[in-house]
């Protein structure tokens, strides 16, 4: 009997629907606007790769070591360097991160002796060309100028 | 299964998928029809296919860790830890007390993440939009957690072989306490919206029928065999990172359809919140990496480790001879077993049933073609 009027009344739905009403209170919508606001990344977060460079002298910390590229499950680091004949020290010419390929696994950070490559917290990674997307050591060591936008 | 021809009147052979909303990725099914009845379902798989395993072989153990994340992504945790359990068993290491309390939190946070998702996507199938919703929202909290802990929200890649890369950060345990506080009470909320729903019952009620015996047969674990009665769980049977000391019960319910599967799975997250609750609360102090050198050179022998993934029993077995790479690596992904008994629970059943069995199968189309 009780169940039948349950089933008249339709209590079951709307006691599900009164779920819903709690819900559209301003203080439970929970939505991000993202482009106009921006979200709020974590610490440890694994975006874009950085090629630190000292803060004073802007030399870089890179040594040219290759363990990054060694590290690398898809193998996109390309680290080039030449000797110095003066210091006997090698010094980094060229660095290539294809972050085409790149899963942010972070296993190229956990290789680097010196904390030159970092994952920043960059997460904006789109380019017009494939070619846009495997990054020199300039572009990692300036590193993505991410677009404001205004509303 | 009689062959079809073109002439023959009651048969009819419907493709549903690979593009299919509700197939949850690109599964393709072929239907026999017989009017609204189906006669039987034949999947086709392989449309995902990327050879993991061949590429675990290529791989060092190290390297390969962040690709088993890539094939249940919904669950990438669990199979991170079924991964270097496995690894760690060929080294004979064992990983330090606070690592596997830390290895069990995310675990079982990453249990309520798949099974929300399940929920709010089979849901979603059967015609209550509403859940997605919220089950996304908790969710969230769920990846926010991992975000902060590891750096990355589904590919995590939140495990190394040996323990742990990342202490845990400032303010996870009372993150994660807040999250299980909030929990339970949004648990409820989805059984109030769905449990006593009578759309949602008339749908789910005796569809897709899989009795023990059956599931037994095909190998089907997780959820649809605990429905069915049995009370299995790996996480009691062969406890694995120190899950022998947690106080938890294996929720089952008898008939093995639809529905009972639902209840299950709800059951299995309040027993996660338990999980968590109680290893949160004493993490011990110490390191978070065993003794394992930079290069893994395990010595020449096999593994096989299986654990409690959310989706069923999730086995790696590698084959080691003595090199930095496996030499044979083999994955028993839950959802590929489990879908074998797509055409056993489909039979006899209508058309707009295939829907919810696929849905409550919890298949990951990743994990199915690896």
């Amino acid at each position: 009997m009780k169940s039948l009027l349950r089933k008249i009344f339709l209590v079951d739905l709307i006691e599900g629907l009164w779920v819903t009403f709690r819900s559209q209170h301003p203080k439970n919508i929970v939505t991000e606007q993202y482009p106009a606001e921006r979200p709020r990344i974590a610490e440890r977060y694994r975006g874009a790769p950085r090629l630190n460079v000292h803060p004073e002298t802007k030399e870089t910390l890179c040594i040219a070591c290759n363990l990054c590229a060694l590290a690398c499950p898809e193998h996109l680091i390309v680290v080039t360097s030449e000797r110095n004949e003066q210091t006997r020290r090698k010094e980094l010419t060229t660095f290539t991160y294809d972050i085409s390929r790149c899963m942010f696994c972070g296993l190229c950070e956990d290789a680097c002796p010196t904390d030159a490559l970092e994952l920043s917290q960059d997460f904006e990674l789109a380019a017009f060309t494939r070619e846009g997307a495997i990054w020199d050591r300039q572009m990692l060591e300036e590193g993505p100028v991410p677009t404001r936008y205004r509303y | 299964m009689p062959e079809a021809t073109f002439l023959d009147a009651n048969e009819l052979v419907l493709n549903m998928g690979p593009q299919h909303p509700s197939t949850h990725g690109v599964l393709r099914v072929v239907l026999k029809l017989d009017g609204e009845k189906i006669l039987g379902a034949e999947c086709v798989i392989g449309y995902l296919h990327r050879g993991v395993e061949k590429i675990g072989e290529n791989r060092t153990y190290q390297m390969f860790a962040p690709y088993v994340d890539r094939m249940d992504y919904v669950a990438a945790v669990s199979n991170a830890l079924g991964y270097c359990l496995a690894v760690e068993k060929l080294l004979g290491v064992e990983a330090p007390p606070r690592a596997q309390a830390v290895r069990v939190i995310l675990t079982e946070l990453n249990r309520i993440a798949s099974h929300l998702l399940w929920l709010g996507t089979h849901a979603l199938d059967i015609g209550a939009i509403t859940p997605l919703f919220y089950v996304m929202r908790e969710r969230e909290d769920i990846l926010n957690i991992y975000e902060k802990y590891c750096g990355a929200r589904l590919t995590t890649h939140a495990f190394r072989i040996g323990g742990l890369q990342y202490e845990v950060y400032e303010g996870m345990e009372r993150d994660v306490k807040a999250f299980c506080k909030k929990f339970l009470p949004r648990v409820d909320e989805y059984e109030e919206l769905l449990t006593e729903n009578r759309i949602w019952k008339d749908r789910l009620i005796n569809v897709g029928i899989l009795n023990a015996e059956d599931c037994k047969a095909y190998g089907v674990t997780g959820p649809l065999l605990r429905a069915a009665g049995v009370k299995w769980d790996i996480r009691k049977a062969h406890p694995y990172s120190g899950y022998e000391k947690y106080d938890f019960e294996i929720p089952t319910r008898e008939n093995g359809d639809t529905y009972d599967r639902y209840i299950v799975r709800i059951q299995e997250m309040r027993q996660s919140v338990r999980i968590i609750e109680q290893a949160v609360e004493g993490i011990p102090e110490g390191p978070i990496m065993a003794k394992v050198g930079k290069v893994i050179k395990p010595p020449v022998g096999e593994a096989y480790v299986s654990i409690e993934a959310p989706k069923g029993e999730l086995g790696y077995f590698i084959v080691s001879d003595g090199s930095t790479q496996p030499y044979r690596l083999r994955v028993r992904p839950p959802s590929f077993v489990n879908l074998q008994a797509l055409d056993k629970m489909s039979r006899g059943s209508l058309v707009a049933d295939i829907v919810a069995i696929i849905g409550t199968i919890d298949i990951v189309l990743g994990e199915v073609d690896r």
